[in-house]
């Protein structure tokens, strides 16, 4: 590390969590500072994708700082930092920043950024892998783009936990990435994963696991400190709920969620810090970064979704590098326990997924070039040679560029309406100058692609329990009972924009807050591994007697889903056709092929009626038998009908609000500035429906279209699969329902607000369709 | 959709217009033409289509409804600015509407002195055969606009909402027609407040207009509004 720096290049470092990476990123900054001594300016950025992390970094830093007896200013910078704070630190910089993407954005945007920058030698990028691939990395690149064009001298460091492709993470560190010194730490010791199988019957459908609430509490029983991992928050608020159910030690067990109030969530870190505490349910919100404790086991609930994930996730446990970190995989259902199993062997041979980088949206590019302006005059030709050193941006046109800078100056729109408004203006000297000064307030207000859905913060009695989407608290009557903050909660009415909650004492069905787009997609790596599972008998025999007689079971009453073949399977039941896909391409892909199958259906008079899907397959059901499978499934049904779809859809619609906001066309909602007086509110769907209509080939229209296309639906995977399965659509017709179905048919009207509350293995309904699939 | 209100035979049309046969008048509430343009000066590009679609769907209707006299229940401009800025061709196709029929412009709180050129004649409020036309509403019986309204409903496991007319026996409020107005939810004190003893809403669908009873209606989220 030491000697790649003293040669001034560019590193990329991955190692498993616990191998002191971050340490090691600054280590020859602090060399060079102690050496040199303080100049005054700014030396090394760090850069993180969480505030917490930032604070808890700069702590960390300063404990050896002040040791050591160097005068070293170590600060940090993110939306926290006062404003008196944040000037100062214009005017006087430190030697060390300590900050997040947004942050470093909003300091770029001011004039003073080509003289701050200047003297920057190091910039330090943790959890690259984290950020990279999402729209934040988009930003970001953009960001470090402008950072090396203003202090070329610096040398870029990113840290990284393992990734399936270094290669690709080093592009995104640099333009030249045969440039960048790859140093991968030790693996470290191969993680001990177990599997909790059920003693009794494994559920058919569900998420949550509620069945194994009494087994993970002995697991608890049995370490120093757990971590309960789960998918989504809705996940955490029941598994949270089940575990104190059957607590009788009454062990100190934790919740700790993103939408959980900040106060809540310190106070979690803080016990779990100080010893306090046996175990902590958690989402994301504790995958990243933070050690707050001694953790010894790990339960991942629900399947892992992502090998990378669950590989970091896992590696919250024992943070020494010599011992194996422990976890243990609680599945929610049958097909969970394969993808359990399909983990574990990856972990085993070491296999990765990796999310590619995708191509850098316009409406970010739209957001930067704003930024650019705010901070002075630019050269169009410059500018657009500095974005193409981003690898998002790696392969933009120049049309698109040069669309970008108009959507900036005046909106982009065919009609010139608005060049008195124009907001940048290309002048005499050649260069695009900011029209008013006043403009560059309001672009700061609105820098960062995080476009959270309007939420509503909680309140019980004179405590601030965190905040739920509107939507769903659009959905309570006065009296209903919901599950948050891991208590059980009347919802008694708003009161100055607060949801007021007292404490709930009727148990019966609370309902669960769910939040938009929570939902990990399944990683097509996991995915190919669970095919092969099923195509391989042989492997069988080391899974769980249930699961493995179900496997029988479908192989004997239908057939097993084969490699490079799609399989789908129509019975009838019940007066009505059902038709099931196991496409394994992830419930976002799912959903689009449902909307898409079912609006093919009714235009041949098949009268479908509904459609569910899962990460593995999609169920379809009408009044009337589809004969011509495979004509349901031609590719062309991502051309036309994908397209009709897709401009009607709320997706897109919430998509284009998003990249309106972010290209800066429409303002950010402020907490607090908003809904005052009269409510009357000006939604972006107003805006998308005109410019559909007379300018369908606007470049916000396309930026949202490729965001929606590639980011939330999937639909790559989609057009990938449906591709590849050309010609090998293995139609099987059945008499009845097949036992790999009733684990889809089972799921039917369970993605309601109450999800997973209801035990699926006592299900009456669910217990009659097993009997029928396993009739002889 | 047919409306008996104090007597008259109403049509409400599912653009969110007025239309009442007997007179051949047709009543729009709250263009705000010229709403992005605003937005536009501020430092919001918005689309500059929002004036063309609104004159479009207006040009439409006199169309197809042949009225002789068109009622613009005020806030035709979305504020001062709004005639000057006004591209020539648009300026062209509103003064061509104001001419086709007999156009009275009732002036609402965004509206300026409006310039000759674009014709129509300005009035406070219309009477008509005892109905009053003014633009905000009043205690008194009458039909206005303003208020933007829009109501939410449950229909097939999914949350609509939709611009509305409002009324009870005496007041008929109409829904904004400009393309860019947003709307406020009926449950709001501002509309709420206007009907003492309840009122029903008329819900713009795509081809029809559809009644719903007050009590069925669903609250704003993030509103301090339950419904009583």
């Amino acid at each position: 590390m030491l000697e790649v720096a003293q040669e001034g290049r560019d590193a990329l470092l991955i190692a498993p969590t616990g191998g002191g990476k971050t340490l090691g990123g600054f280590l020859p900054s602090l060399i060079e500072l102690t050496e040199c001594g303080s100049s005054g300016r700014l030396h090394t950025l760090y850069i993180s994708p969480l505030k917490a992390l930032t604070n808890d970094i700069a702590r960390n830093l300063l404990r050896p700082v002040a040791e050591m007896g160097l005068t070293l200013r170590i600060e940090t910078r993110t939306g926290d930092t006062p404003q008196n704070r944040r000037r100062r630190q214009r005017e006087h910089p430190p030697d060390l920043l300590l900050t997040t993407p947004e942050s470093l954005a909003l300091l770029l945007s001011y004039p003073e950024a080509v003289p701050y920058f200047a003297s920057l030698r190091c910039v330090v990028l943790d959890e690259l892998h984290a950020l990279a691939a999402s729209k934040r990395g988009a930003l970001l690149s953009l960001v470090l783009a402008r950072l090396r064009r203003l202090a070329p001298q610096a040398r870029f460091v990113g840290l990284s936990a393992t990734v399936a492709d270094p290669p690709q993470l080093a592009r995104y560190l640099s333009p030249t990435p045969e440039r960048v010194a790859v140093i991968a730490g030790g693996a470290g010791a191969e993680p001990e994963v177990r599997i909790l199988v059920p003693e009794g019957p494994m559920p058919w459908a569900g998420h949550v696991a509620l069945y194994a609430a009494p087994a993970i509490m002995r697991e608890i029983g049995a370490a120093r400190l757990a971590l309960v991992f789960v998918n989504t928050r809705a996940q955490a608020e029941l598994i949270f709920g089940a575990l104190w159910r059957h607590n009788p030690a009454n062990l100190p067990i934790g919740l700790h969620h993103g939408s959980l109030d900040v106060e809540q969530r310190r106070r979690i870190e803080a016990a779990m810090a100080a010893g306090a505490l046996r175990a902590v349910v958690a989402t994301a919100s504790l995958d990243l970064g933070i050690d707050w404790g001694d953790v010894d086991l790990v339960l991942q609930v629900g399947a892992p979704k992502g090998i990378a994930r669950l590989l970091q996730r896992i590696g919250r446990a024992n943070h020494r590098l010599d011992e194996p970190s422990r976890a243990v995989l609680v599945p929610g259902n049958r097909f969970e326990l394969l993808e359990c199993l399909a983990a574990r062997e990856a972990l085993h041979a070491r296999e990765l997924d990796g999310g590619g980088i995708a191509p850098g949206g316009l409406d970010v590019l739209a957001q930067h070039v704003a930024g650019v302006a705010c901070s002075g005059p630019f050269d169009a030709d410059t500018l657009y040679a500095e974005v193409r050193t981003a690898a998002p941006f790696a392969a933009l046109s120049r049309r698109d560029f040069d669309d970008v800078l108009d959507l900036v100056a005046t909106g982009g729109y065919a009609l010139r309406t608005y060049e008195r408004y124009r907001r940048i203006e290309r002048r005499d000297d050649g260069l695009w100058h900011l029209c008013d000064p006043r403009l560059a307030r309001q672009h700061r207000m609105n820098v960062g692609t995080i476009v959270e859905a309007p939420v509503m913060r909680v309140r019980l009695g004179r405590k601030r329990l965190g905040e739920i989407e509107e939507t769903f608290v659009a959905w309570l009557e006065p009296g209903d009972t919901f599950l948050f903050a891991g208590q059980l909660l009347r919802f008694e009415g708003i009161r100055d924009n607060e949801a007021i909650v007292s404490p709930a004492k009727d148990r019966s069905e609370p309902k669960v807050p769910t939040w938009a787009g929570s939902r990990y997609p399944l990683s097509t790596e996991l995915a190919g591994r669970v095919r092969r599972i099923l195509a391989a008998p042989a492997t069988w025999r080391y899974l769980p007697a249930p699961v493995r007689e179900w496997l029988e079971a479908q192989a004997r009453h239908a057939v097993l889903p084969q490699a490079g073949e799609l399989l789908v399977e129509t019975f009838p039941r019940r007066g009505r056709h059902y038709l099931v896909a196991y496409s394994f391409a992830g419930y976002k892909a799912h959903q689009t092929l449902g909307m898409l199958l079912t609006r093919r259906m009714e235009r041949r008079k098949l009268r479908p009626l509904g459609f569910v899907a899962s990460d593995y397959c999609i169920a379809v059901w009408g009044l009337e038998p589809v004969d011509d499978v495979a004509a349901l499934f031609d590719v062309d049904i991502l051309g036309e009908d994908l397209e009709a779809w897709m401009a009607e859809s709320s997706l897109i619609k919430r998509t284009f609000r998003n990249c309106a906001v972010v290209a800066g066309l429409i303002q950010r909602r402020h907490p607090g500035a908003e809904k005052t007086g009269r409510q009357v509110t000006f939604g972006a769907d107003l805006i998308y429906d005109v410019l559909r209509k007379y300018e369908p080939d606007h470049v916000l229209l396309r930026a949202a279209r490729a965001e929606a296309a590639t980011g939330l639906t999937d639909i790559r995977r989609l057009a990938d699969l449906l591709v590849a399965v050309e010609g090998r659509i293995r139609h099987v017709r059945l008499p009845r329902i097949s036992p790999f179905a009733v684990a889809i048919i089972a799921g039917i009207g369970r993605e309601l607000v109450a999800g997973d509350v209801l035990d699926q293995s006592l299900d009456e309904a669910v217990a009659e369709l097993v009997a029928e699939a396993m009739a002889d | 959709m047919q409306l008996s209100f104090r007597g008259h035979d109403l049509v409400l049309d599912p653009s969110g217009a007025l239309f009442w046969p007997r007179h051949r008048l047709l009543a729009v509430a709250d263009l705000h033409l010229e709403k992005g343009a605003a937005f536009a000066r501020r430092g919001s590009l918005l689309p500059p289509y929002d004036t063309h679609a609104t004159l479009a769907r207006l040009e439409g209707l006199v169309r197809s409804l042949a009225p002789e006299t068109v009622v613009s229940l005020g806030d035709g401009f979305h504020d001062r600015e709004g005639p000057d800025t006004l591209s020539p061709d648009l300026f062209d196709r509103l003064s061509a509407l104001t001419r086709a029929v007999r156009w009275i412009w009732i002036t609402g709180n965004h509206d300026p002195l409006l310039p000759l050129a674009l014709g129509g004649a300005a009035l406070s409020e219309l009477v008509l055969d005892g109905l009053v036309f003014r633009h905000q509403p009043a205690a008194a019986s009458g039909i206005a606009g303003h208020l933007h309204p829009k109501a939410r409903v449950w229909s097939r496991g999914r949350l609509l909402c939709r611009p509305c007319f409002t009324a009870d026996d005496d007041r008929l409020v109409l829904p904004a027609f400009g393309s860019f107005s947003g709307g406020l939810n009926v449950l709001d004190p501002a509309v709420s407040a206007l009907y003492p003893r309840g009122f029903s809403a008329y819900l713009l669908g795509d081809a029809r207009v559809f009644r719903f009873p007050h009590a069925v209606l669903a609250p704003e989220p993030g509103s301090s509004l339950r419904r009583h």
